[in-house]
This record gives structure tokens, C-alpha cells and sequence, in this order.
């Protein structure tokens, strides 16, 4: 199995610690005096989410991880499993709701997502960080109000729901970052 | 799109410099220009050295780490007071406060003691930052109140237990790398503002420095000063004992095998400098990119934002 260096990290490279695949997020490099120089490390916990802190002295190897970002286009849900579908090889992936996580309120059938494989399992799907979504419900539009600036829920296609300005109404499509789930505008069409 | 590259740190830096070298002028301290490369750089265990191989490949030279070997051969042939303002490399060190190929201030005072030679680095910073306070605290001392143990007498168990606990480490470390990464992150973070120096660091950790004993235990006769919390110059009083200077080579080359690094050669034209007599004398090195930082208004969030060509900018 490949291993990096302590001077080949970066942040996004892919490692095993403690038996978990982790991203690395932050690497600080630590030379106290004339001492032992050490990193102090901030890794992401693909399986869980959670940030780790490590420290490793300077000149350190850890194992790589098997852990690989592909594009997909999702495909369904069958129930139990979301299907991704690799565009150029036609290769399939279910992935479950544990690997999918908040992801599942953004997905619309053939957008294409961000699957990270590990061993070749999906782990983590990402949705595009950008989406356009029919808002299914919502209460009624306050006509001519576009400038007070007041906010009201609505739900979209996907099941997600997002702050939206008064004067949407339900049917209308709108844009909203997946990242934050803040509303950014009517679609353009 | 044009280049962006830190240009105001152009002014700054000349700047700096200006003003150092006035300083070392009023002092009758001289200006010396030694070798980047040479046949060898020392054996410490923490410096990886550069590699420089001529066209050819039969021979093999180091970029300096260090102006210090030169300059104690320049010591031991009757230099007197001397200083260098320039480039040092050291490989594998990058990192907020760290740039591979640096600029370094270094300068040695013959006859002086550590005490003075603390008083002379504290007169050159209070010119650079007018009023700047100053403290001064053994190793020992902060150690004990930020970990709780005594450096110089407590048992590894100890420090692996307060490394296992307090840290982020796992795994094994030998005692002066302990020692280090507990200092690094219990005690650095409280040193405050100001100007601030640490004194008697433990034996292990002297390099190129004397031993005293003090209070029963040996300690280095060497200080870190810092500015603002950041690590920013090292002084020694210098040893002067060929033989204890060979000894100290050779223990580090045996402690490279035993760990599978390679052997530095031993440059045994600075030891027959040292057989034949260098003064007695203090020096200290500073880096100067990371007082360029500290200097800013608020300090600098990384050494790359002095630096014209950082490493990530080659």
C-alpha cells in the first residue's frame, strides 16, 4: 500500500488513521528551537464527518487511502438505495443513506454528483454546489413585495426546504447553494 | 494577468536591512560575506542539508545551513566582531513560519558572556521597536508551570504520560523531542508580548553551545529569544573545545546510523580552527523574514507574505 511523507501533505490528500479514511484539511509545520520538528495535522474523518487534530513528527509516513472522488449522474432511489451511474463507463454504484447523508434533499434524477469511492464503496456523495429546484410548497405570494427583505419556508422538489423571499410562489424554479442551502435566485431559463 | 508577487515587502525589507547594518556599523561589528556551499554543513540530526551536485556528478557540496562554521574559522583567524546578512537553506522546512532557503542575520562578539550578548539583541530590537518591553525566564522555570514536571530531573515516563495526555501525538518519542513538542505546545503559546527571552535550555538540546551546571544540573548556555510569541533568534556561548566539538559530530553521526539516516561529513577544517583557537565569544542567529513579519502592523500571517519568491512561488 502507498504511504506519504509528512512533506508530501496537503490539504485534500487522502490517508488512513486509525483504521479510518480521513482527508487532510490543514497542515501546519512545527520546528520548536532547535528541536524535533513535528506537523500538526487537522484531518477530516471521511466515515463521520468529524475533525481530527494529530501531530506527526516531520519525516512520518502515514498510509494512503484508497479513496477516490469520481463524477456520477444520479440516477433513483429505490428505497433503500441511491444509484449513481459513472457517465463514460456506465459503471453503477448504489449508495446508502449513510454514505448519501444531507446530500439525499438535494438530489435531482440525472444531475451529476461528486461520489467518493472508497475501496470502491461509495462514502460521501456530494451534490453540485449549485441547483435548480421546483418549489412544491410554499404559502401564498405577497405581490409587489420585493424589497423588505422578509423570508418564508418553502419546500422544493427534492424534499429540501429553504428561506425564500415573499413574492415566490409555488411551481416557480429557483437556484439555491447546496453548500448552504441559502436561496440565490430565480432560474434563468 | 500579471504576477502577484508581495512588492511592498521590497521597501521593507531594504528598509531593515538599512537600519541593521547601521547598527552593527555604530558597534564596529563587520559585515562578512562566506560561501552558500561547502564541503560540509554539520551533522545535526534536525537540519536536512541541501545537496548540490557538480556538472560531472564526482563532487558533492551542501548549501549552508548556517553561516556558523565559517565564521568561527574566521573567529579563530582574528576576525573579530563580525556579522552576515544573507541567505541559508534547510531542506523539508516549509510552513507558516518557515521557508526552505531563508534569510538569516547571525553575528558573534568576542568576549562576550550570554548576559551581554542578550543585552546587545535586546538594544538592536528596541531600536527597531522603539519601547519594546523585555523579559527573561529559565526553561525550567516555565516548564514547570505550564506542564507541571521538572525537565531536567523527571523520568520519560513522565514526559510520555504528559505527551499521551496533553498532546496530539501518539506514538513514541525519545526525550529531547518530548521535551520539544511539550514546550512547542504548552508553554510557547503563553510567552506573550514583547520581547522575551527563554535561558538554560536542557543539555540535550545544545548543539553548538557550552554546558554549565546550574543548581546541580547541566544546562545549555544558550537562549531563544522570542518577539510576540514567535520563535526569532538562538544565541550561544560558543564552545570552543575542539575535542568535546568532535565528540558531539561523532555522537550525532552514531545517532544518524542508528536511525538509518544518512552520515554528514565531518568538516575538519573548522575543528583544526578550533584546536587552534577560537575566542572566547557569543553568537546569535536570527531569522530575519519572520522579523520582517513581526514588524508588519498586526504581524504577518505567513512567511510567504515576505518573501518575493516563497517556495510555492518558484
Amino acid at each position: 500500500m502507498a504511504s506519504y511523507s509528512t512533506n508530501e501533505f496537503r490539504g485534500g490528500l487522502k490517508v488512513m488513521l486509525d483504521g479510518d479514511p480521513c482527508a487532510i484539511v490543514e497542515n501546519e509545520f512545527v520546528k520548536p528551537g532547535k528541536g524535533q520538528a513535528f506537523n500538526r495535522v487537522k484531518l477530516k474523518n471521511l466515515k463521520t464527518g468529524r475533525i481530527w487534530e494529530r501531530t506527526f513528527k516531520s519525516g512520518e509516513s502515514i498510509e494512503a487511502a484508497d479513496v477516490l472522488d469520481t463524477s456520477m449522474q444520479y440516477l433513483y432511489n429505490d428505497g433503500e438505495y441511491w444509484h449513481f451511474m459513472d457517465p463514460v463507463t456506465f459503471e453503477q454504484q448504489q449508495a446508502d443513506a449513510r454514505a448519501v447523508g444531507d446530500a439525499a434533499q438535494w438530489l435531482r434524477e440525472q444531475d451529476t454528483c461528486v461520489v467518493t469511492l472508497y475501496n470502491g464503496v461509495p462514502l460521501g456523495v456530494a451534490p453540485p454546489n449549485h441547483v435548480e429546484l421546483a418549489i412544491t410548497e410554499t404559502d401564498p405570494g405577497v405581490r409587489g413585495d420585493t424589497a423588505t427583505g422578509g423570508t418564508k419556508p418553502a419546500t422544493l422538489a427534492t424534499g429540501a426546504v429553504v428561506k425564500v423571499p415573499l413574492f415566490l410562489e409555488q411551481g416557480e424554479v429557483i437556484r439555491v447553494d447546496t453548500r448552504t442551502g441559502e436561496y440565490l435566485g430565480r432560474a434563468r431559463d | 494577468m500579471a504576477e502577484d508577487l508581495p512588492l511592498d515587502s521590497i521597501c521593507r525589507r531594504a528598509d531593515l536591512y538599512r537600519q541593521l547594518r547601521a547598527y552593527f556599523a555604530a558597534q564596529g561589528v563587520l559585515e562578512v560575506e562566506v560561501p552558500l556551499l561547502g564541503r560540509a554543513g554539520g551533522t545535526d540530526l534536525q537540519i536536512a542539508l541541501m545537496e548540490v551536485v557538480a556538472a560531472g556528478g564526482d563532487e558533492r557540496l551542501y548549501l549552508q545551513p548556517s553561516p556558523e562554521l565559517f565564521m568561527k574559522r574566521l573567529l579563530a583567524a582574528g576576525s573579530g566582531p563580525i556579522f552576515y546578512l544573507g541567505k541559508c537553506f534547510r531542506g523539508g522546512e516549509q510552513g507558516g513560519r518557515h521557508n526552505p532557503e531563508f534569510s538569516m542575520l547571525e553575528w558573534y562578539r568576542p568576549g562576550f558572556c550570554l548576559e551581554r550578548l542578550m543585552a546587545d539583541v535586546a538594544a538592536l530590537m528596541q531600536r527597531l521597536v522603539p519601547g519594546l518591553a523585555m523579559a527573561s525566564r529559565p526553561y525550567a522555570e516555565l516548564f514547570a508551570e505550564h506542564c507541571g514536571v521538572d525537565p531536567h530531573r523527571c523520568s520519560d515516563a513522565e514526559l510520555d504520560a504528559l505527551v499521551a495526555e496533553r498532546t496530539r501525538y501518539r506514538g513514541q518519542l525519545n526525550r529531547d523531542a518530548a521535551l520539544s513538542l511539550l514546550f512547542a505546545e504548552l508553554v510557547e503559546p503563553h510567552l506573550g508580548a514583547g520581547g522575551f527571552f527563554v535561558v538554560d535550555y536542557p543539555a540535550g538540546q545544545a548543539a553548538m553551545a557550552q554546558l554549565v551546571e546550574r543548581d546541580g544540573v547541566a544546562v545549555a548556555e544558550r537562549f531563544e529569544f522570542y518577539l510576540e510569541g514567535v520563535e526569532l533568534a538562538n544565541g550561544y556561548l560558543e564552545l570552543t573545545d575542539a575535542a568535546e566539538q568532535r565528540a558531539r559530530f561523532q555522537a550525532d553521526n552514531r545517532e544518524r546510523r542508528a536511525r538509518g539516516l544518512a552520515e554528514m561529513p565531518v568538516d575538519e577544517k573548522f575543528l583544526a580552527a578550533l584546536e587552534a583557537g577560537l575566542p572566547a565569544c557569543a553568537g546569535v542567529a536570527l531569522g530575519v523574514d519572520r522579523l520582517l513579519g513581526l514588524l508588519r502592523e498586526g504581524g504577518a500571517a505567513d512567511i510567504a507574505d515576505d518573501l518575493l519568491f516563497a517556495w510555492d512561488r518558484l
